[in-house]
This record gives C-alpha cells, sequence and structure tokens, in this order.
C-alpha cells in the first residue's frame, strides 16, 4: 500500500513540470502558434529560477525572474515567427538550441562553470512547500484557464486566433496582438514548469535538466487534444511512466536481472508515439496551427 | 542567386550577433572570431579537422533537405544517424575478419539500411496513422539513444576501458584515410564518399520519377494526388531516405574515425543538419557549402575554451541558433516585393 501510495505521490511531483508546460504549450498553440520551443522555455525558466534563488536566497524571487526570463525568451520567439513569418518548426528548433548554448554561456559567467549551479540552502527554494499547495495551484490553474478559453471573450480571441484568424481580423481584433499575448503567456507557464524542476523539486540547476519534458509536455498537449483538462490527465499518466521509471530502476520483475534501465527510460517516448499513432485520430488540431497571418 | 545572397546574409547577421553576445562575457568579438578563424582554418590539423566535422553534417544535412523536399520535416537525423553508426559498429564486430573492400561496403549498406528503418517508422506512422512527423521523430530521438545504450552495454562492450564504448571492428572495416595530409586529422574517404552522395541525391531528385514524385508530394499534396502520385507511398520513401542519410554518419563516425561506436558520439550533427539543410535552401550542391562552413564553425568554437578566458564552446550552439533563425526569417520589405505567400521552405506545410 504504502509503495502504491509513494508512486502516487511521486507522479503528482513528476508531473507538476509537464502540467505547466502543457498548459503554455496550449495557450500558444490554441492561438495558432506551434511551439517546439517548450523545452527551451523550460530550460529557461529552470536556469533562471535556480540562478536568481542562489543570489537573493529567496525561491520566491527566483520564481518571479524565472516568469520574466521565459516571457522575454517567448517573446523573441514570437518576434520570429509573428512577425517575421519563420516557419514556427525551424524557428522553435533554433530557440532549444539557443537555450542550450545560452544558458551555459551566462552560468560560466556568473558561476564559472558551464554545467550546474551552486546547490540552493533550503530557504531558498520550495521543497517545504507542501505537495497539496501545489497541487492546488496546479488545479486552480487548470480551472482559471479552461474558464477563460471557453467563457471569456479574450479567451476565445486566442481561440478564433488559431481556428480562423480571418474572421477575428474582420472584427477589428488584431490577430497578431492576441497570438503574440499567447506565446508570450506560454513563456511563463513553461518557464514556471521548468522553475518547479530546479528550486521545487530539485535543489539546484543542471545541464540539460528538462531532458525532452517539453517535448513530452507537447506530446501530452496533443494528446489531450489541445483542452487543459485532458492534457493535464495526459500529464499525469506521462508523469506515472516517469514515476514509475524511478521505481522500477535496479527491481527484478522476471528471471534473474533488473530491467535495463534503458528500457525504462525509453518507456515514456514509446507510450508517447503508441498513443498518438492509435488514438489520436479523433483529435483535431487548431485549423489555422503554423500558419503566419498576412493581413491582406 | 537572390537566394544565395540571401543565405549568406543571414550568416553574416548571425555570426556577427553570436560575437555581440560574447560581449557580454567581456570578450572582444573582434578576438573571438579571429581565435574561430585561426582555429578553424589556421593549420593543415586545423583545416583536417573542420573537413571531418563537415562530413556528418553532409549526410544530416542531406538528410534534413530531403525530408524537406518531399514536405516533411525531419527532426530526427540525431536518432538515426545513432542507430546507423551503431549497425555499422555491429557489423564490424559480428563478422570482424572480412576483407577491405567488402567490410566497408557491408558496413556502410549497414548503416544505411538502420538509419532508413528508424526513419520509415515516423514516415509511415505519419502517412498511415496521421500522427505528426516531427514529434514522431522526437520521440524516437530519445528512444534511438536509450536502445544504443543498451546495445552497447550489454552485448559489444569493450570492457577493457572505462568509457561507455563498443569493441572495436574489423581492422578490414577502416576506410582509407588522409591523415598524413591533415596533421593526423582523421579525415576520411567518408568525405568523398559524402560528396558522392550529395551529387546522388541532387541526380535523384532532378532526373528520377521517384524523385518527381517527391518532390510533387512536397510542392502540393492534393496536385500529387490528383497526378495518380501514391502520396502516402513517397511519405515513407523520403522518410526512410532521409533515415538512410543521417545513418551513413556512421560510416564517417566508426569506419572513417574511431573504428567503433562510443555513446554520445554526436555533438548533435543531427541538429546542425537542420541549420545546413536550411542555409542551402535543400539544394544537395549548397548542403556540401553549408556543411564546410558549419563544420568550421564547430571547430572553431571547440578551441574557445582553451584560447579565451570566459567564453566557452557552447557559443556553437548561440551561434547556430541564431543562423538557423536568421536564415528562416523573412522580413516584410521582401515579402511586399515578392507577394510570395508560402514559407521559407518551399514544400514544408505544417
Amino acid at each position: 500500500m504504502s509503495t502504491l501510495w509513494s508512486i502516487f505521490e511521486s507522479t503528482l511531483r513528476v508531473s507538476t513540470p509537464l502540467i505547466f508546460a502543457a498548459l503554455g504549450g496550449m495557450l500558444s498553440e490554441r492561438s495558432g502558434v506551434i511551439n517546439i520551443a517548450l523545452e527551451g522555455m523550460m530550460l529557461v525558466g529552470a536556469f533562471t529560477a535556480a540562478a536568481i534563488a542562489y543570489y537573493t536566497g529567496s525561491a520566491e524571487w527566483g520564481l518571479l525572474a524565472a516568469t520574466g526570463a521565459g516571457m522575454v525568451f517567448a517573446t523573441i520567439y514570437a518576434v520570429f515567427v509573428i512577425y517575421l513569418r519563420s516557419n514556427q518548426i525551424v524557428a522553435g528548433t533554433a530557440m532549444n538550441l539557443l537555450a542550450m548554448g545560452l544558458i551555459p554561456f551566462v552560468n560560466k559567467i556568473l558561476f564559472d562553470s558551464t554545467g550546474a549551479t551552486p546547490n540552493l540552502p533550503l530557504s531558498a527554494r520550495f521543497q517545504s512547500v507542501p505537495l497539496w499547495m501545489v497541487l492546488g495551484m496546479t488545479l486552480t490553474l487548470i480551472g482559471v484557464l479552461s474558464f477563460w478559453m471557453n467563457r471569456t471573450r479574450s479567451g476565445i480571441w486566442v481561440r478564433f486566433a488559431g481556428e480562423n484568424p480571418e474572421a477575428l481580423d474582420t472584427q477589428g481584433i488584431s490577430v497578431i496582438r492576441v497570438r503574440t499575448f499567447a506565446v508570450i503567456c506560454s513563456g511563463a507557464l513553461a518557464a514556471w514548469g521548468g522553475a518547479s524542476l530546479s528550486i521545487w523539486l530539485a535543489s539546484s540547476f543542471s545541464r540539460n535538466m528538462t531532458a525532452g519534458r517539453g517535448f513530452i509536455a507537447l506530446a501530452a498537449l496533443i494528446f489531450g487534444k489541445w483542452k487543459p483538462i485532458p492534457a493535464a490527465l495526459a500529464c499525469l499518466f506521462f508523469g506515472l511512466t516517469e514515476a514509475l521509471q524511478i521505481r522500477l530502476q535496479g527491481v527484478i520483475l522476471w528471471g534473474t536481472q533488473p530491467v535495463p534501465v534503458q528500457f525504462i527510460q525509453i518507456l515514456p517516448y514509446v507510450v508517447t508515439m503508441v498513443v498518438l499513432a492509435g488514438w489520436v485520430g479523433q483529435s483535431r488540431a487548431p485549423k489555422a496551427l503554423g500558419l503566419p497571418f498576412d493581413k491582406a | 542567386m537572390r537566394e544565395i545572397l540571401r543565405s549568406i546574409l543571414a550568416v553574416a547577421v548571425g555570426i556577427g550577433l553570436g560575437l555581440l553576445v560574447t560581449m557580454a562575457a567581456g570578450e572582444n568579438p573582434l578576438h573571438v572570431g579571429s581565435v574561430l578563424l585561426k582555429s578553424a582554418f589556421g593549420s593543415s590539423y586545423d583545416l583536417g579537422m573542420t573537413l571531418f566535422y563537415a562530413s556528418p553534417l553532409i549526410f544530416t544535412g542531406l538528410s534534413v533537405a530531403t525530408a524537406f523536399k518531399a514536405g516533411l520535416f525531419n527532426i530526427g537525423a540525431e536518432g538515426q544517424l545513432a542507430v546507423g553508426a551503431l549497425a555499422a559498429a555491429c557489423v564490424g564486430i559480428l563478422f570482424p575478419n572480412l576483407p577491405s573492400p567488402i567490410g566497408p561496403i557491408l558496413g556502410t549498406l549497414a548503416a544505411f539500411f538502420a538509419g532508413a528503418c528508424w526513419g520509415a517508422i515516423p514516415g509511415w506512422l505519419r502517412a498511415y496513422r496521421g500522427s505528426h512527423e516531427v514529434i514522431n521523430t522526437i520521440m524516437m530521438n530519445f528512444v534511438a539513444a536509450g536502445l544504443c545504450s543498451w546495445v552497447t552495454l550489454y552485448w559489444i562492450r569493450n570492457t577493457n576501458t572505462q568509457n561507455p564504448e563498443s569493441l572495436s571492428v574489423g581492422q578490414g572495416y577502416l576506410l582509407a584515410h588522409f591523415r598524413t595530409w591533415f596533421g593526423d586529422a582523421p579525415v576520411s574517404s567518408a568525405l568523398v564518399f559524402a560528396v558522392l552522395c550529395a551529387g546522388a541525391v541532387y541526380w535523384f531528385f532532378s532526373k528520377t520519377v521517384y524523385g518527381f514524385e517527391l518532390r510533387t508530394v512536397g510542392e502540393s499534396e492534393s496536385v500529387a494526388k490528383t497526378a495518380g502520385i501514391p502520396v502516402k507511398r513517397a511519405r515513407v520513401l523520403a522518410m526512410a531516405l532521409s533515415g538512410g542519410l543521417a545513418g551513413l554518419v556512421g560510416v564517417v563516425e566508426v569506419l572513417g574515425n574511431s573504428g567503433k561506436f562510443k555513446i554520445d558520439f554526436s555533438p548533435g550533427y543531427g541538429f546542425i543538419g537542420i541549420a545546413v539543410a536550411l542555409l542551402a535552401r535543400s539544394h544537395p550542391m549548397g548542403v556540401v557549402v553549408a556543411a564546410l562552413l558549419f563544420g568550421a564553425l564547430h571547430k572553431g568554437t571547440a578551441d574557445l575554451d582553451l584560447e579565451t578566458e570566459r567564453v566557452t564552446r557552447d557559443v556553437s550552439a548561440i551561434l547556430q541558433a541564431l543562423v538557423i533563425l536568421a536564415v528562416s526569417a523573412q522580413p516584410t520589405w521582401s515579402f511586399i516585393k515578392r507577394k510570395k505567400k508560402s514559407s521559407t521552405l518551399k514544400g514544408v506545410q505544417t
């Protein structure tokens, strides 16, 4: 029983960064902008949070700085894909590369190392924050986003920017502004996901800490049909595979050898592919996803 | 001509911005620039290393370009090149006594075939299951990394060393090399092979029916359907070819350089391949030139750790990212002038 409970608890923990990132991805994608750059945004958030928390000694400042850094990083992405009409997948890949290059570069300047940030004291991280509080925050966020997207005027603008931008434009609403806003918010949320990794689940930033979680979040978003609650559930599911992976390391399931750790590591990725191939058939991407908007 | 000018301008802007960024670390950008140049071309050894890094980039660039032409995104070259290299190493370890012409040919075929299979899976998933190849190729990268590390550590590990690497392939597998010309830099005939492959890809797309079908599918799916081209089959073929080309990086690394499979041997060749293909606007001959440029950048930045106080080889990723962004940007003035609605990459529909 206690094993089950601990798997459940660690599932909730490791799902949190995924949920934040997936919700961020949702904002951007529902507005019509593909967000491969989630990984880079998370990485920027994770690093900034740890670095600023180290200097200020306060986790709150770390989180705030991560939010800002995520928004700045997302603004660069928005400028390229919305204003300069770069292909979104290409620019997203470039943003991920940029994060992977800039972070060691800045880390070297600040801490004379290209690897990790110094360890944070307990007071400079959120480790003492109980799980239920984070959970409450996540649920509130999901609720707020759900309500906003479905019931408010500006939420519907975002959806129209992704489904039928021309119609939105005829109403005199700037598609470009709506999309820019959505992408910048997306950066803030993804950065929270990253920050939760470095100053909540761990006690410092380590090189390439996100390790593909941005992509997993993206997969969860697609699996969850671009909707907040299903996407969060998909994140829980992927979180479960991650929790099991940690749990199963070194465990002998059959025969005499433990399950090779590599198989457990690739599990979430294989599951993602199987799931996308089988079930996503009914889910439909926003109609204008990936298309730049030209005002005639 | 215009395209070439735009590419050159983008490279200049990207590298210029990247060098400016190093000012933040208190370095003189001119100094960093001169270190880059010297370390990429300064001696015959440096030139050799630039050529050595360019060889796998030609393959990954061709790989990404092939997918682009068929309207597909292959972000999975990194995984495909890993399984390709692993396959080449496995063949060389399983049959160590094969003589020279047979061994390398077998190894090359294995590398191509393994990469092709790895690429065909997301191709098939896209064509027949409708799941997007971008997500699937990303996932396949992670799966490839896990699988390669498992095979290497559990089956073909060289137990005499602490390094996570495989046993060595038979002597007959190693390619002819030009080390003596380049101060012992590992330039091998794989470079020549890479350039020949670029020619072959060019020929494939301009002179064969299959190549024409792939390009048509890339330009417009509906036109391809009307013309009776089997769109699904073309997509699988394109991804298989793309994966196979990436797999050939194994020839450069295993048969041309180390003679074994080292876990994580690739410093992101697959991702740099995206930049190479973009810069070359998917033209196979352009890929060779762009690969040389990125090879030079890679070699140049490798020496930053030693030659400068505060910046490291990580600047390489910054430069690559800025070049990609600069190439992909379509400022409005050119847009208005040309009244063109398509994206940078002809054919890619996202």
